[in-house]
């Protein structure tokens, strides 16, 4: 056996896919320690948002900034494909359809405030709303389980010519050039950089670019998914992605306990608020759509990294959904607290009606998507 | 003659399901096609869990899995 193959092996077992959740579980808390904001080492909705806010798709000044965590996601996982062979542009598998799976995952992991990642860290960083919102996650997921089980696809992908598979890296390219060159397209125009706010806490951009590399190698390596754990659990009692998670959880509230940005508690969290009801629903309809498209957003972005067209789609979905949210006022506020008094945020009217629409989306595609017969 | 399930181009799980569905249905042997590496380790374990033998070849850029009991 060569040594490409025993690493692939190793990659695809239970110590390889523990090893990756231990190294993100270690790697987020460290991000936050450098400059990332508060349980937020690593967020791809809150990441993407911040991109989509940086090329001006949204004008929330605070939440803005370039991260180059999600650019690096994608090029490590690059990277590993090519170094393995697995590199292999494809598309077809119901495009538009994942698009706006991926506009509407970014508007329900907006009214919570983070991703499968960030709910995990958030709880590692003793913020119990992660718990709801987990709890939310896994009850979409169950819902997505339900369509599986009758027969849901989106149909299968093709292989494309190259430029289909080179397009998004391109794209995280330019990203990067922006971040470096910080050029400003017009007076009062993008690139946009946050003063204040989330947007302008983060790592310096050589650790958050050496981090995201690694992370998104070892993740292509191993499959890393915070959707499937859920879902291979509920679907068919396989534990192997679940086993990732575990660690990234376990590790990641060690590291914040050593480094002392652990606190527990409901209330008053970093960029957080503790409406339940939207961080269930907001995270139901967030795990409901991931399920839909096949995969988390770390990992749309690791198979946007393979060549994966249709997973690249989702991604500008999110960077859409997340443009859109902002500007139309979905997204949670987070809990205020002033001089002692805690005034609850969450998503405002508009807001909650997005989640309701996004679930009826979701439940009307989940029971309509079957499998087409292939001809033979 | 052999099972065969065609899940290339197929997104996560519905290698894996369609697989199961299949050595539910019991007839063996069984040719599973993937097209990504990552369908090709997912049914292999879910094959191994179920106690079947599993033989992977490649064919160009696809992989078909045969299960045997």
């Amino acid at each position: 056996m060569s040594i490409s193959e025993r690493l692939t092996r190793f990659f695809a077992s239970r110590w390889g896919i523990l090893l990756v959740g231990a190294v993100i579980g270690l790697l987020a808390p460290l991000l936050q320690k450098a400059g990332n904001p508060p349980n937020m080492g690593i967020c791809m909705a809150c990441f993407e948002r911040d991109i989509a806010g940086a090329l001006g798709l949204h004008r929330a000044a605070t939440v803005q900034y370039i991260r180059p965590e999600i650019i690096a996601f994608v090029l490590g996982a690059l990277i590993a494909a090519l170094v393995f062979r697995e590199f292999k542009p494809r598309a077809g598998s119901a495009p538009l359809v994942r698009f706006f799976l991926g506009m509407f995952a970014m508007i329900g992991a907006l009214a919570f405030l983070g991703c499968p990642w960030r709910a995990l860290l958030r709880l590692a960083g003793g913020d119990l709303n992660g718990l709801v919102g987990i709890a939310g996650l896994v009850s979409g997921i169950a819902i997505g389980i339900l369509f599986l089980k009758q027969g849901y696809s989106l149909g299968p992908s093709r292989p494309a010519p190259a430029p289909v598979g080179w397009i998004m890296p391109a794209l995280m390219l330019v990203l990067l050039l922006f971040l470096l060159l910080r050029p400003q397209f017009a007076k009062d125009g993008p690139i946009f950089f946050s003063k204040e706010g989330p947007g302008s806490q983060h790592a310096p951009i050589l650790i958050s670019l050496a981090v995201g590399l690694v992370i998104g190698f070892l993740a292509q390596r191993t499959r890393f998914c915070t959707i499937g754990a859920w879902r291979d659990l509920l679907l068919m009692r396989h534990t192997h992605l679940l086993t990732g998670v575990g660690a990234l959880f376990v590790v990641a509230l060690f590291t914040n306990l050593a480094l002392g940005q652990f606190k527990l508690g409901f209330t008053a969290q970093p960029v957080a608020h503790s409406n339940h009801l939207a961080n269930f629903l907001g995270m139901a309809l967030a795990g409901l759509a991931f399920l839909l498209a096949g995969g988390c957003p770390g990992r749309q972005l690791f198979l946007t990294g393979e060549g994966d067209s249709d997973a690249g789609l989702f991604v500008l979905g999110m960077i859409f959904g997340a443009g859109f949210a902002h500007n139309f006022a979905l997204v949670g506020v987070p809990d205020t607290l002033t001089r002692g008094a805690l005034t609850v945020g969450g998503p405002g009217p508009y807001g909650q009606a997005a989640i309701l629409i996004g679930l009826v989306f979701c439940i009307a595609l989940g029971s309509t998507m079957r499998e087409q017969q292939k001809p033979s | 003659m052999a099972k065969v399930v065609d899940a290339r181009g197929l997104s996560c799980p519905q290698p894996v399901l369609l697989t199961r569905r299949a050595i539910e249905e019991g007839q063996f042997p069984i040719e599973v096609l993937v097209d990504t590496a990552t369908s090709r380790e997912n049914v292999r374990r879910a094959a191994e869990q179920a106690g079947l033998q599993v033989q992977v070849e490649v064919i160009g850029d696809e992989f078909k899995l045969t299960l045997r009991r």
